[in-house]
């Protein structure tokens, strides 16, 4: 599983990593670059939403370790790695059942099943693509 | 259609490609001139009382300066026992009250009970805080459960009080004159009802953003009373004429038809099964 698309999993410092070849910017797929659009996110809240999750996990697992030893986030985090590896293809939606049951999302609603939902998304992108950026052969 | 462009689906939830785009256009606009969303520029007001909880609101939605919506519907279900008035911008109050009483049906769903407004405060103090105030919605919730008669309100940063009277939106001020003046502790329901009545009325007479109807929604041990309108306003007005014209007002000068040349190109014949 190639390193860039993994590369998704930390929490940016700067907030965007440039997505071409060698860490330069690839102007054919994001245009030109802008110094102030790298380093500013041009929403508030666009920085804190995208890692919303991640943060999340990181101040629930750090509290249970504090409480009861670090076996107990060590024996959670293996199993959300291994629900979150039940995944169809890239380009299709995967339902992520395991994983919802696990973080008790199954019985919770909120912005992110109601707006713009991957499943009813208008535009798809190129399979071949897709699964190359995943294997890291892009 | 397939992007070449995006290695990955976009994330689900909420979407700021346009961020930028917005910044930019209204610098150019000079003066503001960008659609406003539609807030509901309220009175909202709740009370406690010896049986329960009455809370009122206003029916009038505006869009800047004009009117949007004279019979707009403030009081929002939640659940069975607990209703939600909301201020602020409309579409902000809707969806959250609306992601919040599906919540707790989910809860109810599972665990086989009516849900606490404790509870409801608690989600929503969660969403309103992770988004920073950007959600513009002032809640009053207002509910009868198992542990007695709540009144809470919820700022749009995630502030939660609980209070026995309240008032909020752009007429809050002179509803709250009202309800200072006449609050006592364990009213009778006419008396709580004709509070609040007055406490928006007040806030109705002295704001502009708020008018119209007034609704009121009462919530005890037995049950829900949602009266709407409890009052409507004095200044409803009809429609003094019919305006459908009958046919032939409008006199025709010329006729001209021009028939569509069509050819047949291919014809095929499917069978249908109707076995």
């Amino acid at each position: 599983i190639g390193l860039r698309s993994q590369l998704k999993d930390s929490v940016p410092v700067a907030g965007f990593c440039p997505q071409g070849a060698y860490g330069v910017q690839d102007s054919l797929r994001s245009g030109f670059t802008s110094v102030k659009n790298d380093l500013i996110p041009s929403h508030p809240l666009e920085l804190s939403e995208k890692n919303f999750q991640l943060n999340q996990d990181k101040m629930n697992f750090s509290t249970l370790r504090n409480i009861q030893g670090l076996h107990a986030p060590l024996k959670l985090q293996m199993e959300y790695r291994a629900a979150r590896q039940i995944q169809r293809l890239p380009f299709l939606q995967s339902s992520n059942l395991a994983l919802d049951t696990l973080r008790n999302s199954d019985e919770c609603i909120g912005f992110e099943d109601i707006l713009s939902d991957p499943a009813q998304s208008e535009v798809m992108g190129e399979p071949h693509m897709m699964v190359e950026y995943k294997l890291g052969l892009l | 259609m397939a992007l070449s462009n995006s290695y990955e689906t976009p994330a689900p939830g909420f979407n700021f490609d346009n961020a930028a785009r917005n910044a930019a256009l209204e610098g150019l606009f000079d003066g503001g001139q960008t659609p406003k969303p539609l807030k509901t520029g309220t009175t909202i007001a709740g009370v406690v009382f010896k049986d329960g909880v009455v809370l009122g609101a206003d029916t009038r939605a505006t869009s800047s300066e004009v009117v949007a919506d004279k019979m707009c519907a403030k009081i929002h279900f939640i659940s069975p026992n607990i209703y939600c008035c909301g201020a602020g911008t409309a579409a902000d109050t809707e969806k959250t009250t609306d992601l919040l009483s599906s919540n707790l049906t989910i809860f109810s769903l599972n665990s086989g009970r009516n849900p606490r407004v404790v509870m409801a405060v608690n989600i929503l103090q969660d969403m309103l805080y992770r988004y920073h105030g950007q959600i513009g919605a002032n809640l009053i919730l207002g509910g009868v459960d198992c542990t007695g008669n709540h009144l809470y309100t919820v700022g749009p940063y995630g502030s939660v009080n609980k209070v026995p009277y309240l008032s909020m939106g752009s007429g809050d001020l002179a509803a709250l004159g009202i309800l200072e003046d006449g609050f006592k502790a364990d009213l009778e329901l006419s008396l709580a009802k004709e509070l609040v009545r007055a406490a928006i009325h007040a806030g109705i007479m002295s704001d502009l953003g708020s008018g119209s109807n007034i609704d009121i929604c009462v919530i005890t041990k037995q049950g829900v009373d949602y009266i709407r309108p409890y009052q409507e306003s004095q200044y409803k007005h009809s429609r003094k004429t019919k305006y459908k014209y009958p046919a032939g007002t409008t006199p025709i000068l010329t006729e001209k038809v021009v028939p569509l040349k069509l050819e047949v190109v291919q014809e095929t014949v499917q069978q249908m099964e109707t076995a």
